[in-house]
C-alpha cells in the first residue's frame, strides 16, 4: 500500500513528464532526493526523461517560488540588456506550490517579478513540513542515518536504534499555525484539495512575547539573535528578497555594519523582517535554513499580525488587489500620531 | 553586546545624566513641517534645542533604513513629521507613510525598544506654535526615558560613527 507521499510523488512525476513532453512548459521546478537524511534539494527538470528525479515528502522546507524569477529568465532566448523582448509568447515554467508558496507567487506577480501567464502552478495541498531540527533534538546525541516516512509517523533509524515517532509533533511551528494549506493558484492539481484549517489564534507565539515586559522582550531579542553568523541564508532562501543589491551590501550609506556586533546583527534582522512587511506568507524557509536555529520568523510573524490587525490584509490572499503597503485608505488608523497637546490622536 | 559592556556604558551615562540632554533627530518634510519649524523660528516660539532637523522631500521618503541608522548612531529620540493627511504636496506620500510607520514602531516595541523613542506627527506650514509644542512634548518624553542604549552601536565603549 503506497503512502500518501509516494502517491503524490508518482502523480508529480507523471504530470511533469506530460507537461514537458507535450512542450507546454520548458522547465519544472521541484524537489529531488537530498544526500543526507531528512533533506531534499530543489531541482529544475528540463527534459521528460529526468522527471523520475522528482520527489515529494515532508522535508520540502524550502520555498520553490524563490527560484521562479531566475528560472523564467533562464528559459527565455538569450538577448542583450538593451535588446527588445522577442515577439510571441515566451516559454512557460511549471512550479510545485503549496499554500504559502503559491501566495508568494501571487506576491511576485503583484510586484511584477513574475509573469503569471508564464507560470504553470502545480498545486499540492501541504500537510505541514517536518522540522529537521526538531527531529534531531528528539534524538539528541544519536546519529540519525535514515528517516522513513509513513502517513502519520516517521521511522527514524540509526546504527543501533529504530524508533517510530508521530509526524505532526515534528512539524515546523509555522505549519502548525498555518490556516491556508491549499494553494490559492492551481493550474495543475496534484492530489486532493485541502480545506482551510481552523486555528483560534495563529499568532499565539507572538502574543506570548508581547505579554512580556519591555526589558524581557529586549533580553529575548538580544539572546535570540546573539548566535547569528550573518550568513544571509535567511535572506537567500526568501522569495521576497530579490533586490539586485540588498541594503546590507550598500556601502554609501552603509545602513548596517558588516561585523558580528550585536547591534549590526540586530539591525540586519529588524530591517530584513521589516522589508517583508505585508509580503511575508510565513512559509518558514528563513527559519528552516538557519544554521544557528534562530527563530527570526517571530519578527515577520509580528508584522503579519499587525498588517492583519491594522489593514485587514494577508499577503497573497487577494490576487487582484494591491499589496498592503503599496496602497492606503483615507481613514487608516493613526492613533500613534503625536499631537501638540501631547495626547494621542484617535483614528479619523 | 555583552552584558558587561552594556552595564559599564550605562553607568558611564548615569554619571553624566545630571547635565545630559537628549539628541533628537527630526525628519521634517520640505513642504509642511520644515516650513512649520521655520515659522516657529520667525515667530520666536521657544522650543527645546534638542532637535537636529533633517529636511526630506516628503514623510513618505523617510525609510526604515534612515530611522534605524539614526538609532544606531546614537539618537536618543526620533521625530518624523509630515503634512496632514490630504495636504501632501505629492498628493499621497504621507498616506503611504502612515501605513508604514505603525508597523515599524510596533516592531521596535516588540523587540524591546522603549515606546516614545520614535514619534510621528503631522505639522502644517502654518502651525509654528503647534510645532514648538510637539517638540516640547517629544523632548520631555525622551528625557524621561533617559539616554538610548539599545541598538546603539558602540566600539570599545565609544559611539561608532
Amino acid at each position: 500500500m503506497p503512502t500518501i507521499n509516494e502517491k503524490l510523488t508518482e502523480e508529480i512525476r507523471a504530470k511533469a513528464k506530460a507537461l514537458l513532453a507535450e512542450g507546454t512548459v520548458a522547465a519544472v521546478i521541484g524537489y529531488a532526493r537530498g544526500s543526507l537524511p531528512m533533506t531534499v534539494k530543489p531541482t529544475v527538470v528540463r527534459t521528460a526523461d529526468d522527471c523520475g528525479k522528482l520527489v515529494w515528502n515532508s522535508f520540502c522546507v524550502l520555498n520553490l517560488a524563490n527560484y521562479l524569477p531566475e528560472v523564467l529568465k533562464s528559459v527565455e532566448p538569450p538577448r542583450g540588456p538593451r535588446d527588445p523582448k522577442p515577439e510571441g509568447p515566451l516559454p512557460k515554467v511549471a512550479v510545485l506550490a503549496t499554500g504559502c508558496w503559491s501566495r508568494n507567487i501571487v506576491v511576485q506577480t503583484q510586484e511584477h517579478q513574475v509573469d503569471r501567464d508564464r507560470v504553470m502552478v502545480m498545486g499540492v495541498a501541504s500537510r505541514g513540513m517536518v522540522s529537521r531540527r526538531k527531529v534531531e533534538a528528539n534524538f539528541a546525541g544519536r546519529e540519525i542515518l535514515a528517516v522513513e516516512e509513513l502517513d502519520h509517523d516517521l521511522v527514524v533509524k540509526g546504527a543501533d536504534f529504530e524508533e517510530k515517532i508521530n509526524r505532526w509533533s515534528m512539524v515546523r511551528d509555522n505549519c502548525h499555525t498555518c490556516t491556508h494549506p491549499d494553494p490559492v493558484l492551481v493550474d495543475v492539481r496534484i492530489g486532493e484539495p485541502a480545506s482551510e484549517r481552523k486555528n483560534p489564534n495563529p499568532f499565539q507565539q507572538v502574543d506570548d512575547i508581547e505579554k512580556k515586559s519591555n526589558d524581557e522582550r529586549w533580553a529575548w531579542f538580544t539572546s535570540e539573535f546573539a548566535t547569528c553568523i550573518r550568513c544571509y541564508a535567511c535572506r537567500n532562501a526568501c522569495p521576497l528578497c530579490y533586490c539586485p543589491t540588498c541594503f546590507v551590501d550598500d556601502a554609501k550609506p552603509q545602513w548596517v555594519g558588516k561585523s558580528l556586533d550585536a547591534v549590526d546583527t540586530g539591525l540586519f534582522h529588524l530591517l530584513r523582517a521589516y522589508h517583508c512587511a505585508g509580503r511575508c506568507t510565513d512559509c518558514g524557509a528563513c527559519e528552516s535554513v538557519c544554521p544557528m536555529g534562530i527563530n527570526m520568523r517571530m519578527l515577520t510573524k509580528k508584522l503579519n499580525k499587525d498588517v492583519l490587525d491594522l489593514y485587514g490584509m494577508e499577503a497573497g490572499m487577494q490576487p487582484g488587489s494591491p499589496l498592503p503597503l503599496t496602497t492606503y485608505a483615507t481613514n487608516d488608523p493613526q492613533k500613534f500620531i503625536v499631537t501638540e497637546a501631547g495626547a494621542v490622536k484617535e483614528g479619523e | 553586546m555583552t552584558n558587561q559592556t552594556n552595564e559599564t556604558s550605562e553607568t558611564n551615562q548615569t554619571s553624566q545624566t545630571s547635565n545630559w540632554e537628549p539628541k533628537i533627530i527630526a525628519f521634517l518634510c520640505n513642504w509642511c513641517s520644515y516650513a512649520g519649524a521655520d515659522l516657529a523660528g520667525v515667530s520666536r516660539f521657544q522650543y527645546p534645542p534638542n532637535i537636529r532637523i533633517v529636511r526630506v522631500p516628503c514623510s513618505g521618503r523617510v525609510s526604515e533604513n534612515m530611522i534605524m541608522s539614526a538609532l544606531k548612531s546614537g539618537a536618543d529620540g526620533i521625530l518624523i513629521s509630515g503634512c496632514h493627511p490630504g495636504d501632501c504636496h505629492y498628493i499621497n506620500g504621507n498616506l503611504f507613510a502612515r501605513r508604514r510607520f505603525p508597523l515599524l514602531s510596533n516592531l521596535l516595541d516588540f523587540v524591546g525598544i522603549e515606546p516614545g523613542r520614535i514619534n510621528f506627527s503631522w505639522v502644517s506650514a502654518s502651525e509654528g506654535e503647534q510645532f514648538a509644542d510637539i517638540v516640547k512634548t517629544v523632548t520631555e518624553k525622551v528625557k524621561a526615558l533617559g539616554p538610548a542604549t539599545r541598538l546603539v552601536k558602540k566600539i570599545d565603549g565609544r559611539q561608532a560613527a
